[in-house]
C-alpha cells in the first residue's frame, strides 16, 4: 500500500473518531447540565451512542473500499422491518383506544395525545425513512456503478437516523413536542436530524459524482428531489427558539395564520416528497427490476418528474379550506391540488405499463403483486386527494375520519405495499440468498394487508361521511339535529372495524418480519421452485442478468 | 428540449429541482407576511397571561390538537354550533398555532365560558362522569401535579423575542402574575388585570385559594380553556372594509 493511500483511511478514521468524541462531549454536558428530564435522557443517549461509535471505529480501522457498500443498507432494511412492526402496532393500539378509551390507562405516557405522534412518526419517519435510506443507497450505487463515498459517513447517516428516531419517540412519550403534526420533535432533535440529513445528501450526491454511467437514472431524480425538498421543508417549518439552550422546550418562530400555511406547506409535502417522490424512486427501480422489463415511457418519466415536484408544493392550503387563511391562498391550493391528479396518474400509468408483456408475473410472483397493487392504491388515493381538496367536498370531509381513511389508503396501500415489495426484493439480494425463506408467506402477507386496508378504508369512509353529515344536519325547526357527542357515539362500530383491519395489517407485518429473519439467518428456502429467478441475489442467478431499465 | 443536461450534471439537476420546488412556497407563504389584510384589525387581542400561556404549553404537551381543533370554519352549522367563525387575529400570538386537522372531540376555539370550572375539573378527572359517551382519555394527574413555572420569565422573554408584544414589565412580573391569577381580590390580582384585560382570576381547579397556595397544572389548563375565544370584541368587529378579504 502506498503512503498516500494509507493517509486517506487514517484521515477518515480520525475525523470519524473526532466527530464521535465531540458528540459524546455534547451528550455528557446535556446529560449533566440539562434543565429537564428529557434533555438529561437525550444527552445520555447521545453520549452512549457516541461512545459505542467511538469504540467501534477505533477497533475497526482497516479500510476496504472494494465493491458496493452494502452494510449500512442491510442495517436500514432490518430497521425498516423493526420500526414498521412497532409503528403499525402503535397505530392499531391507538385505534383500539378510540373504540375503548379505558385503554388510555389514565397515564400521561399512554394517552392518545402522546401516542398518536409516536405512531405517525414511527410509520412515516422510522419505517418509511429507513425504507428510503436503504433503497436509495442501494439504487444510487447500482445505477451509478459506483461505491458510496466515505468510510464512515454512510454509517453515520444510518445509525444517526436511528438515534433521531429514538430521541423523537422518547420525547413524545415524555411530553416533549412542538405541537405541529408530523413535525413534533423538539428543537434539539430537529438540529440533530439536520446534521444527519445533510450528510445523507452529501453521500447521495457524492455517489452521483463518482458514477460510471453517463446518465443519472430516473429513480435518482426522485430520490434527489425527496432529499433536498425535505431538507428545505424541515429547516423552514422547524424554525424555533429554545427557551434555554440546556432545556427541551422551544417556541416556533411563526404564529397563527402564517404558521398554519407554513405547517401545511410542510405537512402536505411530507406526503408529496417523503411519502411520494421518494417511493416513486422505489417504483422506478424495483418494478422494472422485478419484472425484468424497461420503464414504459422515458418521456413520461420526465414529464411525471418535473410536473409532480412543481405542482405538489402548492397543494398545502387544501388543509385550510374555510379557515382564517385568506381565500386567495385557499383557491390556489385547491387549483393546484386538482391539477396534481394528472402527474400522479401519469406516474401510475408509467409504473403499471412497465408490466407490458410481463403481466403473468402478477399471477406467479406475489412480490410483483405487492408492487402492482401499491401502484393501484397510489392511483386511487391520488384521485381521492384532489377530490377532497375541492372546497365543497372538503367542507364535509375536513376534520372527519374520511381524511384518516384517505391518508391510510396512501400510507398502507401505496407506501406500505411498495415498501414490502422492495424489502422482499432487497433481502435476498443483500444477504446473497437463493431466494426468500418462503414466497408462500409473502402471499399471506399480501392478503392480510389487502384485506386489512380494505376494512380500514371503508370503515373510515363510513365514519367520516356519517360524522360530516351529522354535524351539518338540521331538524324541521331549523336547529342543529345532533349534539357533538351523538356524532361520536355513531362512530363506535366503524372504529372497531378499523381497528380489526389495522390488526390484520399488523399481523402481516409480523409475517414479514419472520420471513425476513429466516432469510437473513440463511435458512434453506422452503419453496424455492415457486420463486422467480430475480428473487435470487444477482450473482447467484443463472443465465442472463437483467439490465436496469432506462 | 434536451433533457440530457439534467441527466448528466447532478448539480444542474439539483439546482433545477430547488428552483421548481421553491416557487409554490414563495408565492403562497411570503405574501402572508406582507399583506396587511392577512390579519384582521380587531379590538381585544392581547398576549396570554403567564398562567394562560403555561396552560397552553400543557395543552400542547398533552397533544390535545390530535383530537380538538381551534378553528371554526365559516360554515353555517359550525357558526351555530361553536360561535363566530375564527379570525386570523385570534391566533396571532399562538406559538405554535393549534388549529388542528381533526375533530375526534369538538372544536375548542370558543370553549371559554361555556362550562363551569367544576365541570372542567370533573371532565379532566373522569370525562365519562360528565359526558357518559365520551371517548376522551382522563387527565387525572393534572390536579395533583404542581405547576412548574420556574422558567416562566424565560418563556415570556422567548415569546417576546419572536414577536409577541410582552412588555418588560410583564416579563419581570411573570411569576408573580401566575400566583396572582389564582388569588382573587388581592392587589396583585388587580395589577394582573391591568396588564391582561379580561383575564379571569380565581382558583380554577376547585381547591380553595389562599395565601401561599401554589397553582396546579389543572389551574393553568382550565385558565387557558376558559379564556379561549373570549378576547375579541365582536360587537366592534367589522367584517367588511379593510377586513374584507
Amino acid at each position: 500500500m502506498s503512503a498516500s493511500a494509507a493517509v486517506k483511511p487514517a484521515l477518515s478514521n480520525a475525523l470519524a473518531m473526532g466527530s464521535a468524541a465531540l458528540f459524546a462531549a455534547i451528550g455528557i454536558i446535556l446529560a449533566v447540565y440539562g434543565l429537564d428530564l428529557v434533555m438529561n435522557l437525550h444527552g445520555a443517549l447521545l453520549a452512549a451512542a457516541s461512545v459505542v461509535a467511538l469504540i467501534y471505529i477505533f477497533t475497526h480501522q482497516s479500510d476496504d473500499r472494494s465493491g458496493y457498500l452494502d452494510g449500512p443498507i442491510r442495517v436500514a432494511t432490518l430497521a425498516a422491518v423493526f420500526w414498521g412492526v412497532i409503528g403499525f402496532a402503535a397505530g392499531d393500539f391507538i385505534a383500539w383506544q378510540l373504540a375503548f378509551p379505558a385503554l388510555n390507562f389514565d397515564l400521561p405516557w399512554t394517552s392518545f395525545g402522546r401516542l398518536r405522534p409516536l405512531h405517525t412518526s414511527a410509520v412515516i419517519f422510522a419505517f418509511g425513512g429507513n425504507v428510503l435510506l436503504a433503497t436509495s443507497f442501494y439504487v444510487v450505487q447500482r445505477t451509478s456503478r459506483a461505491r458510496m463515498p466515505g468510510r464512515w459517513a454512510p454509517w453515520f447517516v444510518i445509525w444517526g437516523y436511528q438515534l433521531f428516531i429514538v430521541l423523537a419517540a422518547t420525547g413524545y412519550v415524555l411530553g416533549a413536542t412542538q405541537g405541529k403534526e408530523y413535525a413534533e420533535p423538539e428543537w434539539h432533535v430537529d438540529l440533530f436530524l439536520t446534521i444527519v440529513w445533510v450528510t445523507y445528501l452529501l453521500v447521495f450526491l457524492g455517489t452521483l459524482w463518482k458514477r460510471e454511467e453517463p446518465h443519472i437514472y430516473v429513480a435518482n431524480w426522485f430520490y434527489l428531489a425527496f432529499i433536498v425538498t425535505v431538507a428545505m421543508l424541515h429547516l423552514i417549518n422547524g424554525l424555533s427558539v429554545p427557551v434555554s439552550v440546556l432545556g427541551t422546550h422551544s417556541y416556533p418562530v411563526m404564529a397563527g395564520v402564517q404558521a398554519a400555511m407554513t405547517q401545511w406547506w410542510y405537512g402536505h409535502n411530507a406526503v408529496g416528497f417523503f411519502l411520494t417522490a421518494g417511493f416513486l424512486g422505489i417504483m422506478y427501480y424495483f418494478v422494472p427490476k422485478r419484472v425484468e422489463r424497461p420503464v414504459y415511457s422515458y418521456r413520461l418519466s420526465i414529464v411525471h418528474f418535473w410536473s409532480l415536484i412543481f405542482l405538489y408544493i402548492w397543494a398545502g392550503p387544501h388543509h385550510l379550506h374555510y379557515t382564517a387563511l385568506p381565500d386567495w391562498a385557499q383557491t390556489l391550493g385547491m387549483t393546484f391540488s386538482i391539477m396534481l391528479w394528472m402527474p400522479s396518474w401519469g406516474g401510475m400509468i408509467n409504473g403499471l405499463m412497465t408490466l407490458s408483456g410481463a403481466w403473468d408475473r402478477l399471477r406467479t410472483d406475489p412480490v410483483v403483486r405487492l408492487l402492482v397493487v401499491s401502484i393501484a392504491f397510489y392511483g386511487m388515493s391520488t384521485f381521492e386527494g384532489p377530490l377532497m381538496s375541492i372546497k365543497a367536498v372538503n367542507s364535509l370531509s375536513h376534520y372527519t375520519d374520511w381524511t384518516i381513511g384517505h391518508v391510510h389508503s396512501g400510507a398502507l396501500g401505496w407506501v406500505g405495499m411498495v415498501s414490502f415489495g422492495a424489502i422482499y426484493c432487497l433481502v435476498p439480494w443483500l444477504w446473497k440468498r437463493e431466494g426468500l425463506y418462503s414466497i408462500k408467506l409473502v402471499e399471506w402477507h399480501f392478503w392480510l394487508s389487502t384485506i386489512g386496508i380494505v376494512l380500514y378504508i371503508t370503515s373510515m369512509w363510513v365514519a367520516g361521511i356519517t360524522q360530516g353529515l351529522m354535524w351539518r344536519a338540521y331538524d324541521n325547526l331549523g336547529f342543529l339535529k345532533y349534539s357533538f357527542i351523538e356524532t361520536v357515539e355513531a362512530l363506535h362500530w366503524p372504529y372497531i372495524i378499523r381497528a380489526v383491519g389495522g390488526l390484520l395489517f399488523v399481523i402481516g407485518g409480523f409475517v414479514m418480519a419472520y420471513n425476513v429473519w429466516r432469510t437473513v439467518r440463511g435458512d434453506q428456502p422452503v419453496d424455492l421452485k415457486d420463486q422467480p429467478r430475480v428473487a435470487a441475489a444477482p450473482e447467484l442467478r443463472s443465465g442472463v442478468v437483467a439490465v436496469p431499465a432506462e | 428540449m434536451n433533457h440530457g443536461i439534467f441527466e448528466k450534471n447532478s448539480l444542474i439537476l439539483l439546482i433545477g429541482i430547488l428552483i421548481v420546488v421553491s416557487i409554490g412556497g414563495i408565492v403562497q407563504i411570503a405574501p402572508l407576511f406582507m399583506l396587511s389584510s392577512t390579519i384582521e384589525k380587531v379590538e381585544g387581542m392581547r398576549p396570554y397571561s403567564p398562567l394562560e400561556q403555561a396552560g397552553r404549553d400543557i395543552y400542547v404537551r398533552e397533544g390535545c390538537y390530535n383530537c380538538h381543533s381551534q378553528m371554526i370554519r365559516s360554515l353555517r352549522d359550525e357558526v351555530e354550533r361553536y360561535g363566530h367563525y375564527s379570525l386570523a387575529a385570534e391566533s396571532m400570538y399562538d406559538h405554535p398555532f393549534q388549529w388542528s386537522s381533526k375533530r375526534t372531540g369538538p372544536d375548542l376555539a370558543r370553549i371559554g365560558g361555556k362550562y363551569s370550572d367544576a365541570w372542567h375539573t370533573d371532565h379532566m378527572r373522569a370525562p365519562k362522569s360528565v359526558v357518559p359517551a365520551s371517548i376522551m382519555p382522563a387527565y387525572s394527574w393534572l390536579e395533583t401535579t404542581p405547576l412548574d413555572y420556574t422558567n416562566i420569565q424565560d418563556k415570556l422573554k422567548t415569546l417576546q423575542f419572536i414577536g409577541v408584544p410582552y412588555t418588560d414589565e410583564m416579563i419581570a412580573k411573570a411569576a408573580a402574575d401566575i400566583e396572582a391569577q389564582i388569588a382573587p381580590d388581592t392587589p396583585a390580582a388587580k395589577e394582573l388585570l391591568a396588564r391582561y384585560p379580561k383575564a379571569q382570576v380565581r382558583k380554577f381547579d376547585g381547591q380553595s385559594p389562599g395565601e401561599g397556595v401554589k397553582p396546579t397544572e389543572l389551574d393553568a389548563l382550565i385558565a387557558y380553556l376558559q379564556m379561549l375565544g373570549t378576547l375579541v370584541d365582536f360587537t366592534k368587529f367589522d367584517a367588511s372594509g379593510p377586513n374584507l378579504r
